[in-house]
């Protein structure tokens, strides 16, 4: 299974990645595609997590193809 | 109509030229306009700059919705939103919210309404520069 994945600001310089396709072989959630790609990195409390650029729960199920992205809070405006 | 800037804007004349150009000229009483600009100082330290950082697409689709949802909840004729990205100097103009509509309640609630939820939803994030260093912004102040 193939998933691309997005960190933005604050968590792309703690992970030291901005983005990455990676084979997400049996991973289920974005939770096990965030412990994939980080290498088990706890996750911040804060994170904001999104599948295909919509807002998800970290426990949402992911899926061949998705876009799956990480970042804190947000702070615009 | 959203637009996302790389480039510093000037809001004023955004506004006169965007409103010269809407077809809506004798049916909106109430222009609504929010301009939020760059401070140099924040929890009380000096900030000498800010980058701000995006998600390209997501921006402009969470933008969007949040437009149609303020369309579903107030009678609006027209809105304009720009924010800018990249680097960004105290004083210079971060966001511009602009709203028309028949009457000013609705510019009114309807521009309030797109600003909160920019803030706490549109996937932007800024970084200050400060004279010893650089932090994140880790959250909004409270309106």
């Amino acid at each position: 299974m193939s998933i691309r994945i997005r960190f933005f600001a604050s968590l792309r310089e703690s992970t030291g990645q901005a983005e990455s396709s990676i084979d997400a072989g049996d991973a289920q959630t974005v939770l096990d595609v965030w412990a994939l790609s980080t290498n088990d990195m706890d996750m911040p409390g804060n994170t904001l997590c999104a599948i295909n650029m919509e807002y998800v729960d970290a426990h949402q199920s992911v899926q061949d193809g998705d876009e799956v992205a990480f970042f804190p809070p947000v702070t615009g405006g | 109509m959203i637009q996302i800037r790389d480039k510093a804007f000037n809001p004023w004349a955004e506004l006169q030229q965007y409103q010269e150009g809407m077809s809506l000229q004798g049916k909106y009483g109430a222009t609504a306009v929010f301009v939020g600009s760059m401070r140099d100082f924040n929890e009380g330290d000096k900030v000498q700059a800010m980058h701000l950082e995006h998600y390209p697409e997501m921006t402009e689709q969470y933008l969007e919705k949040i437009v149609q949802q303020a369309q579903q909840k107030w009678e609006i004729l027209d809105t304009l939103i720009i924010h800018r990205v990249g680097e960004i100097f105290p004083d210079d103009p971060i966001v511009l919210v602009a709203v028309w509509s028949a009457h000013r309640a609705n510019a009114f609630d309807a521009s309030r309404y797109i600003m909160e939820e920019l803030k706490s939803r549109a996937p932007f994030w800024k970084k200050e520069t400060l004279p010893d260093g650089s932090r994140w912004v880790e959250k909004n102040t409270p309106g």
